[in-house]
């Protein structure tokens, strides 16, 4: 059989931490790094005695996070441990959610590589704590505890494994991170782990409906590695099939450099997490009038925001997708545009160059250095000719790596447009001086003569001169 | 005058009437300590030189005209389960030899913020697992009124202590039975609170559902002063129940005329020692006496319970011992092979066969294929036990059974036999299980002078009527006037 | 018996614990004795009982997002056995 034959099973669990003050069960800091074990306590170090009390704020924003996805909010909910040992989970539990999780069934939309719309289903939402972190000592091979970590909220999003190819599970999980960002509980920093994914795989004869044996990738925690593990593991799952073998169930882990994947040794052998509910956190349930606040409070979501672009700013769709795919862009772009007035240029700016440095640099939108009253500074002068767009993009660039105003930069870099009648007719003067062949060619009828005795201006001025001015002159000079 | 055979609210008395002043009295229990410790061996933890610093200070201050709390200068002993800052707090457990918490309990806050001095740190079962204080690592504790038997366990070190007159009165925790059988063992008085009453923050989980701490005394007025002093609703501790806060003192009336008190025919009979039986059959007739009104009834829940208590309270000790892994806390096995190999020596060898004994039955009873079987079942057992009680509250306002089937049995009696000492929580266990209020009290000796225990079960927070029902039968049979330890 | 040896390795392994070949036998018989009296919870008639968590009924008990800082931060580690840059010390998995 061919490869085309089979069709991949994939479904995620993805991990994002909450951005509550605090951790989920003790009033310790929820902050990103940190000098090692400084933000820790009694409860998530898990001193003998401590209890857990739960953060408020968690509950809330798992809900936001379910009725932002379409799931159901459950009126009566509870936590559960799940027992495991490991240095990173002091407690040798987790507390989970096991059979009654706060939000169920729900779903987000993407677009196909065909252009059609498909709905992935959300199985479960649930809330759980963070494990610490595990550094590796620089002799022996020993493991160093920092337990800052432990206790961040998380909320993790099952999904049923309703994708078959890995742009598929990529759109579906930057939906769900421009949902996280856009309702504001979650930062999604992938590359600082805050989010996070688990992937299953799994393939089938195309035309079955049996689910075949899955593989889970942990810990995934960047587009590009999701995508080429998933490819990479539907070939390979193929090939053991079509070679006769066996695909067996068990998590790996994805190597970047070498582009495989590999079993995970060391983790528990025999996994039989003993979930039970723990007895020391009363239930949970949640009023009618809770969840309706919730709702009436959720703010404008991507897909909402994206037809407003269409009608009021008519964007093209593909435009407003991208802009609004992310909440950091989509607020630039709205704040840069009460500065600059001009949305046209602004969407150019950020689909076009801000797009492709973000590319480039693996950078996530809310990395950007620079702010939007900059970027709309950036529209303004070139909408008043005191730079031309090509000085623009070496603007913007400058904004990336050395981030300051861009009127500082061009002052700095001399990088102000020339427009001064008298040094434009200088250059165009020399310029016809030194090209006599060129302006003969003109003369006789050659029009591209012209387009090349312009670009001998702006070598000459190293891109400053304002360009239809030096038309309009050498036109005149020309036709003299 | 012995200071140290004074209850809390005679030495608070002579306090007050400057008869006695705080040195006085600590030197008094310090002195005891040193003379009677060596045989019965209550403690784990001795602080009778920090007790007699924090004595002259508070006295300095009383001096000064500085004196605020009733409960000034008074000591008190602590089960050493509960944590204590820069104080070591073993659970009588090879595997917290050296623990030293780094912050303290609800508990002991609450006794720090009345200026009670902690003269120690009490022996226990090792992590509260057991009915005879002999699983503690460190040795046994001996019963004061006959150095041969057990004192009941696993607040062993308290009711030792209490009886013994080591301590005035001290704190125990109560899991299955906990505070009331050793109180019964040893001739004083337990109580265990209703479940939320009194905070966990700081007291070492055995089972979480089920662990409550409670006060140890002579009497039932010390019982509940020290009740008025550590109940109360925690934020740290979320079972905590948030209710209005009471003076159980003013509930000690001395007068039980019209109270309805159920005799549970299931609690007495078969497998309760003759002896013990006959005394609990004289004090419900001392209650008749005293104007209440008994009733024989059915309550079918004692072996249940018993069952369900066991694996309820293994399953969640399981989970709740995770944490000793070798890593955090004091034992480490000096040679390890890897990670895996690091928690299995440290779990192995510092950890007695009692507690592995548990932790095997409760990892298995959650395990997959048991989990429905075992632990889910024992969950609803719970429930229908619930149900039974508050059937019985429709009609009593307290039940009154033996608080063990038993009086103190013969160190080394039981300790080959695990199921034969579980059996002997069958009368506590029930009311742990259910979450209600019970309350261990002497209602006379056996044969061969070893204290008989009643217990008084009341619905839940109803702690007042409880201590009213065993303070008035005290106050009409003078146990302590009649009976004293031979130690 | 109703607990094999294998099942008891098993359960003892997920526990973290180490049984003596000696101790095996003990173990078995102690926890075959405790699950066989503990059979008697059948005879309990508890249909459409739901199950009892713990003995607080109450619901949402929760905490405001606010951060406390712990004070006595070092005392956190001072009972580990071995530590390094503020940090607890374990051995590598094998």
């Amino acid at each position: 059989m061919s490869r085309e034959d089979y069709e991949a099973v994939i479904g995620l669990e993805v991990h994002a931490e909450l951005s509550t003050k605090t951790k989920i069960f003790c009033s310790c800091a929820n902050e990103f790094g940190g000098d090692p074990n400084t933000h820790i306590c009694p409860v998530c170090t898990a001193m003998p005695g401590s209890l857990p009390v739960l953060n408020e704020k968690v509950v809330e924003y798992a809900v936001k996070a379910g009725l932002a996805t379409n799931c159901t909010i459950s009126k009566d909910s509870k936590n559960d441990r799940k027992n495991y040992f490991y240095p990173d989970t002091p407690k040798a539990y987790q507390i989970s959610q096991y059979d009654k999780p706060l939000c169920e069934n729900g779903y987000v939309e993407i677009e196909t590589a065909d252009g059609n719309k498909k709905e992935i289903r959300i199985e479960r939402i649930h809330i759980e704590d963070d494990a610490g972190k595990l550094n590796h000592d620089d002799f022996g091979g020993d493991s160093l505890v920092d337990l800052n970590r432990a206790g961040v909220p998380l909320i993790e999003t099952v999904s049923k494994p309703d994708m078959r190819s890995a742009e598929e599970a990529e759109q579906y999980l930057r939906k769900l991170k421009s949902i996280f960002e856009y309702i504001e509980v979650s930062d999604c920093k992938m590359q600082e782990g805050s989010l996070r994914a688990d992937v299953n795989v799994s393939v089938r004869k195309k035309g079955t409906s049996e689910l075949g044996t899955r593989t889970e990738m942990k810990n995934m925690n960047s587009f590009r590695s999701i995508v080429r593990a998933i490819d990479y593991e539907i070939d390979r799952q193929i090939d053991l099939i079509e070679d006769g073998g066996k695909v067996t169930q068990e998590s790996l882990r994805w190597d970047d450099v070498s582009g495989k994947t590999f079993s995970m040794r060391g983790k528990e052998d025999a996994e039989d997490y003993r979930y039970f509910p723990d007895p020391d956190l009363v239930a949970i349930r949640l009023s009618d009038e809770y969840v309706e606040k919730i709702r009436a409070e959720l703010p404008e979501l991507p897909e909402i925001r994206k037809q407003r672009y269409l009608e009021k700013y008519k964007l093209a769709e593909k435009d407003a997708k991208l802009i609004t795919s992310s909440k950091y862009l989509s607020d630039l772009f709205e704040q840069a545009i009460e500065v600059c007035n001009n949305p046209k240029a602004v969407n150019n700016w950020i689909i076009s160059d801000i797009s492709r440095i973000l590319n480039e640099t693996e950078m996530e939108p809310s990395e950007i250095p620079f702010d939007a009253k900059q970027l709309g500074e950036l529209v303004i002068l070139i909408d008043k000719g005191t730079i031309s767009s090509s000085i623009g993009k070496k603007v913007l660039t400058e904004m990336f790596e050395n981030p300051r105003n861009p009127e500082e930069i061009i002052k700095e870099k001399g990088w102000i447009q020339i427009s001064d009648e008298g040094a434009i007719k200088e250059v165009v003067m020399k310029v016809l001086e030194a090209n006599q062949k060129s302006v003969e060619d003109y003369k006789a009828g050659k029009d591209k003569a012209l387009g090349f005795l312009v670009g001998q201006a702006m070598k000459e001025t190293k891109g400053k001169a304002n360009p239809q001015m030096l038309n309009k002159m050498f036109k005149e000079e020309l036709n003299k | 005058m012995d200071i140290t055979e004074l209850t809390v609210h005679e030495l608070q008395d002579k306090l007050k009437k400057k008869e006695l002043t705080v040195t006085q009295i600590t030197k008094a229990y310090v002195d005891r300590i040193n003379e009677k410790e060596k045989d019965v061996q209550a403690f784990v933890t001795v602080l009778t030189d920090e007790a007699m610093k924090q004595a002259q200070d508070i006295e300095e201050k009383i001096n000064r005209g500085e004196n605020k709390g009733e409960f000034e200068g008074i000591p008190i002993g602590i089960k050493d389960n509960m944590c204590t800052k820069g104080v070591k707090t073993t659970c009588s457990s090879k595997m917290l030899e050296n623990f030293v918490s780094p912050y303290d309990a609800t508990v002991i806050e609450k006794l720090n913020n009345e200026n009670l001095i902690n003269l120690g740190k009490l022996n226990m079962d090792e992590f509260a697992m057991g009915g005879s204080t002999e699983h503690s690592y460190f040795h046994n504790t001996f019963n004061p009124w006959n150095l041969n038997k057990v004192p009941g366990g696993s607040s062993g070190g308290s009711a030792a202590a209490v009886a013994a007159n080591l301590v005035p009165w001290s704190l125990g925790s109560d899991t299955g039975g906990s505070i009331r059988q050793p109180a019964s063992f040893c001739g004083v008085v337990g109580l265990k609170p209703t479940y939320g009453l009194v905070s966990r923050y700081g007291l070492v989980a055995f089972a979480s559902s089920l662990d409550q701490i409670g006060p140890i005394t002579k009497d039932v007025y010390d019982s509940a002063m020290l009740l008025n002093i550590i109940a109360g609703h925690d934020e740290r501790d979320t079972t905590s129940a948030n209710i209005e806060k009471k003076d159980y003192v003013k509930a000690l009336k001395n007068d039980v005329k019209g109270l309805k008190i159920g005799i549970p025919k299931e609690f007495y009979g078969e497998g309760v020692e003759p002896d013990v039986e006959a005394k609990l059959k004289e004090a419900i007739e001392k209650y008749k006496e005293l104007g209440a009104e008994v009733e024989e009834f059915s309550l079918d829940v004692a072996e249940y319970s018993l069952a369900a208590y066991y694996i309820v309270a293994c399953a969640e000790a399981s989970s709740n011992l995770g944490r000793f892994d070798g890593v955090r806390y004091t034992y480490r096995p000096k040679e390890v092979n890897g990670l895996w190999d690091l928690y299995k020596k440290a779990r192995s060898e510092a950890f007695g066969d009692e507690v592995k004994r548990r932790i095997i039955l409760g990892t298995y009873v959650l395990s997959s294929g048991y989990y429905d079987a075992y632990y889910k079942k024992a969950q609803k057992v719970r429930t229908l036990v619930m149900k039974e009680f508050d059937k019985a509250f429709e009609k009593y306002d307290v039940i009154i059974t033996p608080t063990s089937p038993t009086v103190a049995f013969d160190i080394g009696g039981k300790i080959d036999d695990p199921l034969s000492m579980y059996k002997s929580d069958i009368c506590t266990v029930s009311v742990n299980i259910a979450g209600l209020p019970g309350i261990s009290i002497p209602c006379g000796v056996d044969s061969k002078g070893m204290p008989i225990g009643m217990q008084i079960i009341g619905n839940k927070f109803q702690e007042e009527t409880i201590l009213n029902a065993a303070y008035t039968y005290e106050q009409a049979t003078k146990f302590r006037e009649n009976y004293k330890p031979k130690c | 018996m109703q607990v094999s040896k294998e099942e008891l390795l098993h359960i003892a392994n997920l526990a973290k614990l180490e049984l003596k070949d000696s101790e095996v036998e003990d173990y078995l018989k102690n926890l075959d004795n405790i699950l066989e009296f503990s059979k008697i919870i059948n005879n309990a008639s508890t249909e459409n009982l739901d199950i009892t968590i713990g003995a607080n009924e109450a619901k949402n008990v929760f905490r405001k997002d606010e951060v406390k800082v712990f004070e006595d931060n070092e005392d956190l580690l001072q009972n580990a056995p071995v530590k390094e840059n503020n940090m607890f010390k374990v051995p590598k998995i094998l």
